[in-house]
C-alpha cells in the first residue's frame, strides 16, 4: 500500500508538470507570437517614418545650402558683371559695394577683395590687412583662374581663422580677374547647426578629403572610422541625392547617418544621431512590452502552478475518496458475507444443539424410573444433565445473538430506538469487554426519539468505536461508558474509555483512511475513516477528545431532524 | 386417558423420536411426522390430533405453509410454532395465521408441556361451546 502511495505521489507530480507545461505553453504561444509579429510590423514602420523623416530633413538642408552657396555666387557675379575691374580696384569704392551687401544679407560677407591676373589682390575692402596680398600659389587662386566660378573648402588661410572664398573670374581688356568674397564661418556654421534632433542627432559638412566645412556638436575625428567609410560610400553613390546607412563607432556605439553630396559633390552633408536615439521611443515601447510580457509570463505560470496544484488536489482526494468507498464496499460486502456464513452456522447448529438436550432430558426423564431411584450416582447424574441443559442453553444464546446481528447488516433504514441499538451492540461485544478486564457503563436517554436511519450502520459506527476502546485498553483494563442524550436537537453518542489516549501527534490524522498504530496485519486504518464517511452522509459529524494518560472520548453528533423517524412505529422504512 | 393427543412435525429424525418418548412419557398421545406433506396426510387419517407441535424451517413445504394448510383444513386443530431462531417477521406471519404460540429450541420441557396443556384446553374449550351450541339449537328445535 505505502509503494502505491508513493507512485501516486509521482503521478500526482507528473500530472502537475503537465498541465503547467501545457497551460504555460498554450498561453504563452499566442502571445509571444502576436508581440512579436506586431512589434515587427511597428519596428519596420516605425524605421520607414524616421527614415522618410530624416530624409526629408537632409534634403531640405542640401537644398538650403546649395542655394546659400549659389545665391552667394550670383551676389559675386553680379557685382563682378556690373562694375569694370577699374571701378573696383578703387578700395572705397569696394568698401562700398561690401557696405551695400552687407547691409542687403547681414554679416554673411566678411570682406570682398580683388585679384589681378597674377594673383596680386589690388583691392581689398574688410576688417584685415590684407591688401596686395599675393595669392598666386594659394590653391583656391589657382583654380578659381580654371573655371569662372569656385567656391572654396573652408580654410585657415592669411588671416588664420576659418573661412571659405566665393570667387569669380571676369576678363578686363584680354586680362582675367577675379573678384572674391570671403563668407563668414560663423553665419554659414548656422545652416547646419541648427539642424539638432534628440539628444545625439546632429549634421555636419565634410569635403572631399574627409575635412570638416562646419563645425560639428560632438567632438568627432572626420579622418576615421564610419567617415571615411561614409565618404567611399558616398562616392560609389553619388547619383543618389540621399543615402542612409548604419554603421558602428568606435566605442560600440551604433549610428544611424544620412548623407548627401553638396556643391556638386564636391562636399558632403552629413547627419549623425546614435540608433538608439533615433529609436528611442521604438525603444520605450518594447521596454513597455518586454515588462508587460515579463508581467503575463509570470502571471501565466503562477497561475498555471496555481490552477494545476488546486486540480491535482482535488482529484487526488477524489481518489482518495473513490479508494476509500471501494475499501467501504469491500469491507460491507465482507461483513455481510460473515453474517450469512454465521446465520448458516448459527441455524445448523442449533438443531444438533436441540437435540443434545432432548436427549439428556429423556436421560433426566428416564432416571425417574423405579430401577435408578436408589442409584449412588443419582445425584450426580442429575447434576451432569443440567450442566448438559445449561451449556446447551448458552450455545442457544449464542447462536441468537449471531443471527440477530447477521439479520440486521443491510443498508436498509430502519425505524429503531436508539437506546436498545446501543444496548443490542454493547451486548455483542460484552464477552471481549469481560476478557480485557473492561466494565462497560451504559448511560442511555430513555427519552431520545426514534430514529430513522440503517441500523447495519449504526451499528458499525459504534461497534467500530468499541473495539478501538477495547484494543486500547486491552493490556491495562480500564472502564468504557457509552451514553447518549439530546442537545438542542442534536443527536450525541459518546464513547468514553480511560485507557491510554491518543498522542497530539497522531489526533490529526486518525480518521485518515490507512492510517493506524496498530501492529502490521492487526489493523487496516480504516475503521474510523468509515465511521467518518457514514456519520458525514448522515449529516452529522464525529469528533474526538483525547488526553494521554487519562483516555479518549469519540462524540457523534448527529441533527436529530436529518435522522428523526417521521411516522409511527410500525412503518418500516425503505 | 391421556392430558392431550400431540403431532409433533419436524424435519430431524432423532429430535422427533426423544420428544415423543419424553412427551409420552408425560401422559402425552404423541404422533409424529417428518415433513409438512405427512403431517397433513397423518391428520387426515387421524382426526383426534387437538394439537399441532410444528417446526418452522423444514425443507420442501416449510412451517408456515404447513400452519396455513392445517388451518384451514382443520380450523379447531392448535398448532405451536418451534423454530431454530425467532425472527420477528415469522412469528408476526405464525401468529397472523393462527398459531397458538410460538417457542424457540431447545426449549425447556416444562414451557412446551405448559403450552401444551393450554392449547388442548383452549381446543376442547372450542369444542365444547360447538357441542353446546348444537345442543342449544337441537334443545330449541324440539322446544
Amino acid at each position: 500500500m505505502r509503494g502505491s502511495l508513493k507512485e501516486l505521489g509521482v503521478y500526482y507530480r507528473n500530472l502537475t508538470r503537465n498541465m503547467v507545461l501545457l497551460i504555460t505553453f498554450v498561453s504563452i504561444t499566442p502571445m509571444i507570437l502576436v508581440s512579436g509579429l506586431i512589434l515587427f510590423q511597428f519596428h519596420t514602420s516605425f524605421q520607414e517614418k524616421v527614415h522618410a523623416h530624416l530624409t526629408t530633413l537632409v534634403k531640405k538642408h542640401k537644398q538650403n545650402i546649395d542655394t546659400f552657396l549659389k545665391e552667394r555666387l550670383a551676389d559675386i557675379r553680379q557685382l563682378a558683371r556690373t562694375f569694370t575691374f577699374e571701378e573696383l580696384s578703387n578700395e572705397s569704392f569696394l568698401q562700398d559695394r561690401l557696405a551695400t551687401l552687407q547691409d542687403e544679407f547681414g554679416p554673411v560677407f566678411v570682406d570682398l577683395g580683388v585679384v589681378n591676373a597674377r594673383g596680386l589682390q589690388v583691392a581689398y575692402a574688410g576688417p584685415f590687412k590684407l591688401g596686395m596680398a599675393l595669392y598666386s600659389t594659394a590653391d583656391w587662386f589657382q583654380r578659381a583662374m580654371k573655371s569662372n566660378a569656385f567656391i572654396s573648402d573652408v580654410f585657415l588661410g592669411l588671416r588664420g581663422l576659418p573661412h571659405f572664398i566665393v570667387a569669380v573670374r571676369e576678363n578686363w581688356r584680354g586680362d582675367p580677374w577675379i573678384l572674391r568674397a570671403t563668407i563668414d564661418f560663423v553665419a554659414f556654421n548656422n545652416l547646419v547647426e541648427h539642424i539638432r534632433i534628440g539628444e545625439t542627432g546632429f549634421a555636419f559638412i565634410l569635403n572631399r578629403n574627409g575635412e570638416f566645412q562646419t563645425k560639428p556638436f560632438q567632438e568627432i575625428v572626420p579622418g576615421k572610422g564610419p567617415y571615411l567609410e561614409l565618404l567611399r560610400s558616398d562616392n560609389s553613390a553619388g547619383e543618389r541625392p540621399v543615402s542612409i546607412g548604419r554603421m558602428t563607432g568606435e566605442a560600440g556605439v551604433k549610428n544611424i547617418f544620412v548623407a548627401s553630396p553638396l556643391k556638386e559633390g564636391d562636399w558632403l552633408l552629413v547627419y549623425q544621431q546614435k540608433v538608439s536615439d533615433a529609436f528611442s521611443d521604438f525603444e520605450r515601447s518594447l521596454r513597455v512590452t518586454m515588462v508587460v510580457l515579463l508581467l503575463g509570463l509570470i502571471a501565466i505560470v503562477t497561475t498555471a502552478f496555481l490552477l494545476s496544484r488546486r486540480m491535482v488536489g482535488r482529484i487526488a482526494k477524489a481518489d482518495r475518496e473513490k479508494h476509500m468507498m471501494n475499501e467501504q464496499v469491500v469491507e460491507t460486502g465482507k461483513l455481510a458475507s460473515v453474517g450469512e456464513l454465521a446465520a448458516g452456522i448459527a441455524h445448523e447448529i442449533n438443531n444438533p444443539v436441540a437435540i443434545m438436550v432432548e436427549e439428556a432430558g429423556w436421560i433426566e426423564d428416564l432416571l425417574e424410573e423405579e430401577d435408578f431411584k436408589d442409584g449412588a450416582n443419582l445425584k450426580e447424574f442429575r447434576r451432569a444433565l443440567n450442566q448438559i441443559r445449561t451449556q446447551g442453553k448458552r450455545c442457544k444464546e449464542i447462536t441468537h445473538k449471531l443471527l440477530s446481528f447477521a439479520r440486521k447488516t443491510d443498508e436498509r433504514v430502519q425505524e429503531f430506538r436508539i437506546d436498545e441499538a446501543i444496548q443490542e451492540i454493547v451486548a455483542l461485544s460484552a464477552q471481549r469487554a469481560k476478557y480485557s478486564n473492561v466494565t462497560v457503563k451504559l448511560n442511555l436517554s430513555e427519552d431520545l426519539p426514534n430514529v430513522r436511519l440503517s441500523q447495519a450502520e449504526l451499528q458499525q459506527v459504534l461497534l467500530n468505536l468499541i473495539n478501538n476502546a477495547l484494543d486500547a485498553m486491552e493490556k491495562q483494563g480500564g472502564s468504557l461508558e457509552i451514553s447518549s442524550r439530546e442537545e438542542e436537537g442534536i443527536l450525541m453518542i459518546e464513547v468514553a474509555d480511560n485507557g491510554p489516549g491518543i498522542p497530539a501527534a497522531n489526533l490529526g490524522r486518525i480518521f485518515d483512511p490507512f492510517f493506524t498504530t496498530k501492529p502490521v496485519g492487526k489493523g487496516t486504518g480504516l475503521g474510523l475513516s468509515i465511521c467518518y464517511g457514514i456519520v458525514k452522509k448522515l449529516g452529522g459529524d464525529i469528533e474526538v477528545a483525547s488526553t494521554v494518560g487519562v483516555g479518549t472520548t469519540f462524540r457523534i453528533k448527529i441533527p436529530l431532524e436529518m435522522i428523526k423517524a417521521q411516522g409511527s412505529l410500525n412503518g418500516k422504512g425503505e | 386417558m391421556a392430558l392431550a393427543k400431540v403431532m409433533l412435525v419436524d424435519d430431524e429424525v432423532p429430535f422427533v423420536e426423544t420428544m415423543t418418548k419424553r412427551l409420552t412419557k408425560r401422559d402425552l398421545t404423541v404422533t409424529s411426522a417428518f415433513s409438512g406433506k405427512d403431517a397433513l396426510d397423518a391428520l387426515a387419517k387421524d382426526q383426534a390430533v387437538e394439537v399441532v407441535i410444528l417446526d418452522v424451517k423444514m425443507p420442501g413445504m416449510d412451517g408456515i405453509d404447513t400452519l396455513r394448510e392445517i388451518k384451514r383444513l382443520y380450523p379447531l386443530v392448535e398448532v405451536v410454532m418451534l423454530t431454530g431462531h425467532a425472527t420477528v417477521e415469522s412469528a408476526i406471519e405464525g401468529m397472523k395465521l393462527g398459531a397458538f404460540d410460538y417457542l424457540m429450541k431447545p426449549c425447556d420441557m416444562e414451557v412446551l408441556m405448559g403450552k401444551v396443556q393450554e392449547a388442548a384446553a383452549k381446543k376442547r374449550q372450542h369444542e365444547n361451546k360447538i357441542i353446546d351450541a348444537r345442543l342449544k339449537e337441537i334443545t330449541s328445535r324440539r322446544a
